[in-house]
Order: structure tokens, then sequence, then C-alpha cells
């Protein structure tokens, strides 16, 4: 008797790796951020997805996990079609995802967060006893350790990466993805999250870690996809692979670093005695910092984020008040307040270009005038000179190569542009931003200037500060991007708990003395 | 279902939405006037001819309509700082009662001085309490952190109660009978009016033009620059070294003004004096008003004589036939949703999974 | 004057008003916190308490049985936040201007159709009202009516369902950090919703306790700013119930004090004020009351803030 003959797709897929990808495109508006990507993800294989900002790395990752639909396209895990665009349906097939923002709420403990939607919504109490015991147990199992009580908030960035994997893994995840984990960590703390990803490995799970660090990636991955603008350009074993070939396929073409010029440093510029910014905790923001900046030169201060690099610009941008010490810009102490250090030719680029760094609701010319309006240049008696304005932003744009404008002019609302335009925009602004002047200002504070950018306009903005830097600018430059940092860098200092160790020439410093640095080793070592 | 963020808007949508706001609310009215049971399209008819459908209609309308602008430019150049003042009621009141402070016969022939000097002071006087009411909550906020929707809600209760204590007491019109009202203000400090035979008086005139002296102020001048860039983000203009905190209070300080002056046009426009329930709302409509404006000091005019239109409709309507005069303020409240929906859809779609 | 105000205190009487002041107060307190907690701000209250007010005492008109009537204001409130979950969470629009604008209409529909109903009556026709609870031996709540216990129950039942259910851990996760609640798999527009219907629903019956409790019929001008105290008591709470509770009573608590005060006469420390100044009283405490606390405050994270799912 002919029995039916199962069909292919009703076969248990015992060998199915898993992820299979296939065909997946998804478009926002005109940009197309995913175009027709297939990929597989062996199982117990560390598949690293490469690409410059803006690649659509991220894109793809959230489709996969549920955040976005995908236009076209299927995904199958473990040989059973995912459904899409539902993140419950990815945690139910085992895809856990470490996100590049933490989602942790700051104002619940570590044990709420990780329960969060583990129980039915209908059910009438929760059984936190036992929801405890299967962290702890993942926590020991992965050797990553957590005080389930804690409040999120009072957390370090480390410690919270381990409870966003712990998330996932105390969900029975089998596939986990992480997005640039080690973005905000120092070195040695991304040795130990690599040295966690091989205890995953061995117990079965299989990982998908994007990341732009060519080094980490050939360290950790088993095999490597780069992306570049939206299509798969490559899929290759990580052992054959080797940097040069990778950043090509990353950016499609050669592209030459950014040229430094040889310089003496000349006069002081900044000069900070003694630099003391309280605040509201225990430990003071800024402690006792002794710093100065020399015409000519680019000064690097690295560190990991949250130790006092942001008050240390925020100070230099004329945004606080110091509590004790000394600063003085070209020579005189100016009172607390932006417009003073604009007036007096500082020139600053802020860390979050969205949020502090253009009114994204406003017109590309407003924002172009947006630190000067009040100036003669650009106003008498309280009415705007609008044709003033106008022709300033329109020099600027052309200037600086800012791109989107095509449609509206100088009328474009400044949230359209895309990052590397506004941030040519708001650099346009601080380096060119006094009508009345050629000369480059005295003084730059770059606060994470290339974040987010693609490499293009990453070499951009490197050129430019190097450029003005050449003709005489002080550089500011505060970067947790250690590439940027040495391939900027005239010295390079790094900050720790709110304190400056010793600036030292870049070409004195290594890696693993700038990782211990940064994890605060300096000091200790000055303590011993 | 999802929103997605359009990159460019089709043509047919931009007419389209605004048309089907309309649409949307004359369904709802309709609906409501049906249960009434009055025949709906004469219902409609009455609306209109009662609004906009004779001199006689126009002028109540416009008269109507002038406080609205005042109050609706109020909360337009709130808004748009992110300052929710929902107090236009009270600072109009406070306005009102400053004017009658200045400009009162108090029982006498009121203050010795020339009407050229004495009607700038009193309009000077109810802008100012009118601002100074707002202060206090824009300081609450900015310095403490305190919701200004509440606080200025709860001081509306509290001026009403205060204005409810003055008529009874200090400001009494001792030879009123009836209703408590406070004393007149001077023959000569009235506004005169605009038409004849009609209660059009020239606050009207004053009205306008504080709505073209604010459109020309956020568009042309350096402050009006500031309100907008504080409004819009706060911590980019402080970064690029806006002031602010000082940015605010005049913000808060403006649109009390606006309102305060919006009381003391009525008193001297209309009645003369102060009467508990002069103002049926005209706070609270200003915002609905600024609203449907989209915070644009031109649209506010035109969105206030819609308004203004609407109310003195519903009133003659009402009056012939037996639909209840809430139905203007059912008509305000579904359009305002109707026009925010609508606007939403000119810039958002929505995408089924 | 001030062995009279002791004497006051003293007597059972003042604690049974403040006691029936205080319930709308904690019913409404209690859904704006459920909706703030989520991370939506409910403007529409004052709104939706006249309309729940207003359904309340209508169906027990047309003849249905008290606790029908306390059903079918909740349901009005339900309804009334439904509209406002699709304005503020589907749309996502702005919060207050959705707010603004559901009270206004609640409150003119509620009052046009008082005005179709009862064309052509000068007052309105009363209702047989809850009466008092005189089989529970507990003093002072043995003068209250059913709807003021189910209030007092309610805090503590909510308060249950906010920090020991998974529900409530969703409620919560959802107004601290949406993102993180979508990563795990749940849906913040359907946790908002909820929370929004279920808040507004109590708005509701705190308005129908009005009309079926404290009064028998429904007056225009009756919830007369109550609904905005409510919003003023939940951050005086710091959005926990148990401290709702306590707000709401003291509110009460000065509230039936200057009622007292008005009625006894004599002044304050011999000055007679006029009596607007004792009804200025509650609203004055509850402006102080934001005032103080508001340093403190420890807002829900997302509180406000329109979460557009998937926005880049």
């Amino acid at each position: 008797m002919a029995s039916r003959r199962a069909a292919p797709s009703d076969r248990p897929r015992l060998n199915a790796p898993a992820l299979r990808l296939r065909g997946i495109t998804k478009r926002f508006g005109s940009l197309v951020a995913n175009d027709g990507i297939s990929l597989d993800l062996g199982r117990g294989e560390v598949l690293a997805l490469l690409g410059e900002n803006g690649a659509g790395k991220s894109t793809l990752v959230s489709i996969l996990f549920g955040h976005y639909l995908a236009d076209e396209g299927a995904i199958e895990a473990f040989g059973a079609p995912l459904p899409p665009g539902q993140p419950k349906a990815a945690l139910a097939a085992g895809i856990g995802m470490v996100h590049q923002h933490f989602t942790l709420a700051d104002n619940l403990s570590v044990l709420d967060n990780v329960m969060l939607g583990t129980e039915p919504l209908w059910w009438p109490f929760s059984r936190r006893a036992r929801a405890r015991a299967r962290l702890l147990d993942a926590a020991q199992r992965f050797g990553l350790q957590v005080n389930p009580d804690a409040q999120v908030g009072t957390l370090s960035v480390g410690e919270r990466q381990r409870v966003e994997i712990l998330k996932a893994l105390t969900r029975g995840a089998k596939i986990l993805i992480l997005d640039e984990p080690t973005a905000v960590l120092t070195p040695q703390e991304s040795e130990s999250l690599f040295a966690t990803l091989a205890q995953l490995v061995a117990a079965g799970l299989s990982v998908i870690f994007i990341s732009h660090k060519l080094d980490e990636v050939l360290r950790v991955s088993h095999r490597i996809a780069v992306l570049r603008g939206g299509r798969l350009v490559a899929d290759l074993p990580a052992a054959g692979a080797d940097k040069a070939m990778l950043a090509e396929a990353m950016v499609g073409r050669a592209v030459p670093p950014a040229t430094k010029h040889a310089r003496a440093p000349g006069a002081p510029v900044v000069e900070l005695r003694g630099g003391t910014v309280r605040g509201t905790g225990a430990r003071p923001l800024l402690d006792g910092i002794d710093l100065e900046l020399r015409a000519g030169e680019v000064f690097a201060v690295a560190g990991v984020a949250g130790n006092g690099q942001d008050v240390l610009a925020e100070l230099l941008c004329g945004l606080h008040a110091l509590d004790g010490g000394t600063l003085t810009i070209a020579g005189r102490a100016l009172p607390a307040r932006p417009r003073a250090f604009v007036e007096a030719g500082v020139a600053r680029i802020p860390e979050d270009r969205h949020a502090v760094g253009v009114v994204g609701d406003l017109p590309l010319w407003e924002n172009a005038v947006l630190e000067r309006y009040a100036s003669p240049a650009f106003s008498r008696h309280g009415i705007v000179r609008r044709e003033l304005a106008l022709a300033h932003a329109k020099s600027l744009v052309e200037r600086f190569d800012v791109r989107g404008t095509e449609s509206a002019g100088l009328a474009t609302i400044t949230r359209s542009l895309s990052g590397g335009n506004m941030q040519k925009l708001i650099l346009g602004r601080a380096l060119a931003g006094d009508p009345d002047t050629k000369s480059s200002p005295p003084l730059i504070v770059a606060n994470q200037p290339t974040w987010g950018l693609d490499i293009g306009a990453v070499a951009y903005v490197h050129q430019q500060l190097l450029d003005a830097c050449a003709q005489g600018s002080a550089v500011l430059l505060i970067s947790e991007d250690l590439d940027e940092v040495f391939a900027l860098a005239d010295r390079i200092a790094v900050m720790h708990h709110g304190r400056l160790g010793a600036p030292k020439p870049a070409r004195e410093w290594t890696l693993a003395a700038i990782g211990l640095a940064m994890a605060g080793g300096e000091e200790a070592a000055h303590a011993a | 279902m999802q929103l997605e963020r359009r990159s460019t808007t089709p043509r047919w949508l931009l007419l389209g939405a605004p048309v089907g706001a309309i649409a949307f609310t004359l369904l709802i009215t309709s609906l409501l006037v049906a249960w009434a049971g009055a025949p709906v399209a004469r219902a409609y008819a009455l609306l209109l001819e009662g609004g906009f459908g004779s001199r006689f209609a126009w002028t109540e309308t416009l008269t109507r309509a002038t406080p609205l602008i005042l109050t609706g430019l109020a909360a337009a150049v709130a808004f748009r700082a992110r300052l929710f003042n929902i107090g236009g009621e009270g600072q109009l009141y406070a306005g009102a009662l400053a004017a009658v402070a200045v400009g009162g016969l108090h029982g006498g022939s009121g203050f010795d001085a020339s009407p050229w000097l004495l009607f700038p002071l009193m309009m000077l006087a109810a802008a100012l309490a009118g601002a100074l009411l707002l202060l206090g909550p824009a300081l609450a906020k900015s310095r403490l952190g305190v919701d200004e929707v509440v606080t200025t809600l709860l001081l509306n209760f509290i001026v009403l109660l205060f204005v409810s204590a003055m008529l009874d007491g200090p400001m009494k019109d001792a030879s009123a009978m009836g209703w408590p009202q406070s004393v007149a203000i001077q023959d000569a400090l009235q506004l005169g009016k605009l038409i004849e035979r009609s209660r059009v008086h020239s606050g009207l005139l004053w009205s306008l033009a504080a709505a073209v002296a604010l459109w020309a102020l956020l568009k042309h001048t350096t402050t009006g620059f500031e309100i907008r860039a504080v409004g819009a983000n706060a911590r980019a203009a402080a970064f690029a070294g806006m002031p602010v905190a000082a940015v605010q209070v005049k913000v808060a300080l403006l649109s009390g003004a606006l309102a305060g002056l919006a009381g003391a046009i009525e008193v001297a426009g209309r009645a003369g004096y102060v009467t508990l329930d002069m103002s049926p709302g005209y706070g609270y409509s200003g915002i609905v008003i600024a609203m449907l404006a989209a915070l644009n000091p031109l649209g506010v005019v035109a969105a206030a004589i819609f308004v203004a239109g609407i109310l003195v409709g519903a009133d003659s309507m009402s009056r012939a036939v037996n639909v209840p005069t809430y139905i203007a303020d059912v008509i305000v409240s579904v359009s305002l949703i109707a026009v925010l929906v609508a606007t939403m859809f000119t810039q958002y779609r929505l995408r089924w999974k | 004057m001030l062995s009279e105000t002791l004497d006051l205190l003293a007597a059972a009487p003042f604690w049974i008003a403040v006691l029936r002041i205080a319930t709308p107060l904690i019913l409404g307190t209690l859904g704006v916190l459920l909706c703030e907690r989520a991370g939506v701000l409910n403007l529409g209250i004052e709104g939706i308490m006249v309309a729940g007010a207003f359904t309340g005492w209508l169906a027990v008109y047309q003849g249905a049985p008290l606790w029908a009537g306390v059903l079918a204001a909740a349901a009005t409130g339900a309804l009334f936040g439904l509209l406002h979950a699709l304005l503020t969470v589907t749309l996502a629009l702005s919060q207050h201007v959705a707010g603004l604008g559901i009270t206004l209409l609640a409150t003119s529909l509620a009052s046009y159709a008082y005005r179709v109903s009862f064309p052509k009556v000068d007052s309105p026709p009363t209702v047989q009202t809850f009466t008092a609870m005189q089989g529970l031996p507990i003093p002072v709540l043995n003068a209250q009516t059913p709807l003021t216990l189910l209030a007092l129950l309610l805090v503590p039942a909510i308060a249950w369902g906010l920090y020991r259910t998974p529900a409530g851990l969703a409620l919560r996760m959802v107004g601290e950090n949406p993102a993180a609640a979508e990563g795990q798999g749940l849906s913040v527009a359907g946790v908002r919703t909820a929370a929004l219907v279920a808040g507004s629903a109590l708005m509701g019956v705190a308005g129908a306790f009005l009309t079926l409790s404290a009064f028998n019929a429904f007056y225009f001008n009756m919830v007369n700013g109550r609904g905005w105290v409510c919003v003023a008591l939940v951050v005086f709470a710091s959005w926990r119930p148990g401290k709702a509770l306590l707000g709401a009573l003291l509110f009460a608590f000065f509230d039936a004090l200057q009622l007292r005060l008005q009625q006894a006469g004599g002044g304050v420390f011999g000055i007679e004020l006029p009596y607007q100044a004792y009804l200025m009283l509650p609203y004055a405490m509850a402006i102080v009351a934001l005032v103080v606390v508001a340093r403190r405050a420890a807002y829900p994270q997302a509180l406000m803030k329109p979460y557009r799912k998937g926005e880049r």
C-alpha cells in the first residue's frame, strides 16, 4: 500500500540552520535600508554582521526580532517559518536580542526587568521566587554576576549589559543577537564579554554579533557577513579574512585616512587649573582637573561614557560654572554663558546632534544662525535680518557640502536631513559661524563628532578638524572611539571618575595602557 | 497596526484632510440634532444663517469673536513655547477686575485724570493682572518642575471665587438690582461702536492688531525666534545660548497679558462692568481656537470667527427649533478632534500588519 | 476658636462628611493613577466624571437598579477612555490636547443629552440614591454608601494588582520604558489602551457617586474642578495607591473643615472672611501640595511621551 510520501516541508528539519533569511527587503520612504538579503546562521556559530553606520545592520536584526516588518522576504528559525513583525513570535522561536540602547526601566529592579512578559497577563499573582531562582541559575551557568533586587538605574553600563543578556537567556534564547555590544565597554570589559560569548557557544547557542570594529570581528566570529548600502556584499569564513579586504568590502572603495599635518604647538588657548564641578551626588562630576590646550594641537580625552567627559565638554562650551579652580580661554575668564563662549570664538560641536545640536522643527537657515542671531551681523533692534541670515546659510551649505536641500532649499526642515548632513551643518556653524572673520576659531570643542556617521562623513569631519588645527585652532576631542582618538590626536589623556589622567603624546600610548586607564588602573597605580 | 512617517504628502490628502474633518463633524452633529427631534437640514440652515447669514448675524459673530481672538492668541503663544496655559479664563477675569479698579466710578466719578491717560493705564493694569497671574505657575514650572496644566486650571476656580467676593464687597455696584455686578467704568473710557446699531465695538480692531503684532513678533523678531526655538527644543536652544528661562517668563507675561486684555476689552466694549457670567468660557474656547489654528496667530483670527459664528448661530438656532445650545460646544470639540486626526494623517500613514 | 475646632473634629458627623467628600476623589485619583502609570496623562477626567454622573443618574431615573447605573457610568467612562486611547496611543496625538478635547466633548455631550431628555424642567428630577450601610458594625463607615466601601477596597486591590501581578508589572513597565516592554513581547498599545479604559471607567464611577450617593440628581457644574484636583493628587501621591488614599482624605479633611468653619461663623481668629475665601481653600491646598511635592516627584519615565512603534 502506498503511503503518502511526506512532502519536504513536513519533515522535521533536524539539520536546519538556526536561522535562514531569504530576500529580506525593507524600505523607509525612499531609503532602501535592506535590499534582498539572504543569509544563514548555523547552529553554535558566531556570525559577525559588519558594515559601516547606515549600512542596514540594525534594521536587519530589528526585522529578525520583530520590531520592524519587512516589505519582502521570509525568515525560518530552526526550520520553522517565523511569523513576521512580532517580538513575541521571535521570543517563542528562541531569538533573544541585546539592544544597543538598553531596553531597561531604571526605576524598576533587575528581577522586574527580567520577569516582564514571562508570565501570562491574566495570572492573578506573580511567581517571583521561581523567577528569581531561574535568574540566579542562568547567571551562574554563564558566569554573569547580578543582584536581582538592585534598581537598574544604579547599575554601571557593563552591569546593565549583563542584565540585558540574562533577560534573553532566562527566556531560553537559543539565538542571541548583540547590537554593537562593545561600543560602551572598556577594552577589559569587552574581553570578559568575549569570554561570555565563548561560554554561550559552548552551551550550544548561536550568536549574531553586530560591529563596525574589524579587530573584534576577526577575533570573535566564525563567519563574517558584510553589508553595504543595504545589500549583502560578502559572506565568508573569518579564518581567511583580513582587515584590508573587509574594510574595502565595507566601503566599496579605498578610503585614505585623514592626513595629519606636522606642526609645532603654539600658545596656550585653554588653561584649566583645579577645575571642579560638584553636582548632586557624593562624588564631584569634575574633580580637580588640570588641562592645558595649545593652539595647533588636537588634544583627545578618552574614557568610558559617564566619567565626566560630558561635563568637561559642557564646561568648555559655557554651560557649567566652576565650583572650584580657574578657567581661562585665550587668557580671559569668561562668564558661564554659552553666548559668551561663542563670542570668544569657541566652536562647539555637541554630542547629540538631534537633541542638542539643532532645533529639528525649524528650517535649515534658522539653525545656521542659532548661535549668533542676536549679534549685529544678523539682527538689528531686535528684528532678524533675514537676507543676511539666508545668505550666510547658503554659504555654509555650499562650503560644507550639506546635502538634502534639493526640494526645499534653505527652508528645508532640519530634522529631515540625514545624520551626516546635519553634522556638516553643525560643523559649518561652529567653524564658520562668524561671517565677519575668515580665520579658524581659536578653540574647537568636539564631543563624539562622528558618532553614528558613515565612513565618508567620518573622513570629512576628521579632515575639517585637522585642517582647522593646521590653521592654528586648538581642538579638544572627546571620543569613545579609540580608533578615532589614535587617528587624530597629538596628545591623549584618559578621564575616569571625574579625574583627568596625565596627558601623554599619542605615540606613547598603547591600547592596553589606555584600556587600563579607562578602567581606573592608572589611579590605582598612583595610589599604590 | 502601525504609524509610519510620510516622506511627502500627496496633494489630494492635503485638500481632503480638512474636508474629511468637516464632513465627520457634520455627521456627528446631524445625529445629535436628529436625536433632539429637529429637522436636520433646517437646523443647519438656521445655524449658518444665525452665525453668518445676515448683517446682524455678522455683527453678533464679530462681537463674540473679539475676546476669542485675544484668548486664542494667549493660548497660541503659550503653547508655542510648550507652556500649557489653561488659565485663560481666570486671567481674563483678573484683567476685567483690574480694568474696573482703575477706570471704575467707585461711588464717585472715578480717578480724576484725563481719559487719554486713564485708558492706557486701564489697559496696562488689565494686561499686568493677567500676566502676573500666569507668572506664578510659569515660574513654578521652570524652577520646581510643577506641571502648569493643573496649577493654571485650579487658579481659574480661585480667581472666579475672588471675583465673586469682590462683587459682593468692595467693588459692588450698590445701585444695581438683581445679580451682583461691579461698579461701571467711566463713560469716557468705554470703547465706541464700530458699526452703527450693532454691538461691534472698536475692541475688534485691538484684537486684530494684536493678532498681526503677534504674527510679526514670531516671524521677524529675535524674541519670536527664541520663543519658537525654545518651544520646539529647549535643550538645543539653551546650548546655542538662548536665555531659556527668560524666554519662558516673557512668554508667560505675554500670554497672561493677552488674556487679561481680553477681559478689559470685554468690559470696555460691552457692558462697562464686570459680572460673574460675563465670560461663557472664553478662556477655554481660546485654547480650542489656538489648536484649531495650529498655533498660528493669523489662523487664530479665522478660527475665532468660525467658533464665534457657531456659538452665535447655535444660540439663534436653539431659539427657533428645539435643539439645546450645548450643540455648539459639541460642534467645537468634535471639530477639534477631527482636525487633529486629519492633520495627523497628512504627516503619517497607518499600516496594517 | 481652638476649642470649637477641636469639638468639631471630635464629632462623628465631621468624619462622615470627610469620607463622603473623599470618595469621588479616591476613585478619580486611582483612575488617573492607572493611566499615568502606563505613561498617559488623561486630562479627560473632568468631562468623564460629568458624563459618568449623567449616565448613572439617567439610567436609574429610567428605572434601572442602582448598581446597573454605576455600571452604566463605568461603561461611559470606558468608552471615553477608548476614544482617548485611539487619539493618544494609536495616533500618538498630544496627550494634553486630546484630554482637553475629550473633557469639552464629554461635558457638552452630557449637557446636551440632559437638555434633550428634559427640555422643559427647571430643576432636575431626583432619584432614589444608595442608602447608608447601617448593617456594618464600624462607626463612620456605617453612615456611608456602598460606593465608599468600594473605593476603600479598591485601594489595596489596585496596589496588589500593580505590584504583585504580571499585568501590573507590564503596566508599570509600559510607563517607564515602552521599548523594554515591546522587547519582551508585550504590546505597548494594548497595555496603554487597557489602562486608559480601566482608569476612565473608575472616573465614570467617581462621577456616578455624585449623582447616586452624595446628591440625588444631576446638576450643571456639579463636578466643579474635582477632576483636576485628582490630577494634582496623583502627583502628591507619587503615583502610589496608598498615598493616593491619604491625599484624598487630606484634601477631603480640609474641604469638610472649610465647610464647617463657614457654617460655624466667627471667622478665623476673629476676622470675618467672605464665604468665597473658605471655598478657595481646597483649590489653594491642592496647588500648595503640588508645589511642595513636585521637586521630589519620581515621574514614570515615559509619561507624556507618545510611543511610535518602529519609528526611526
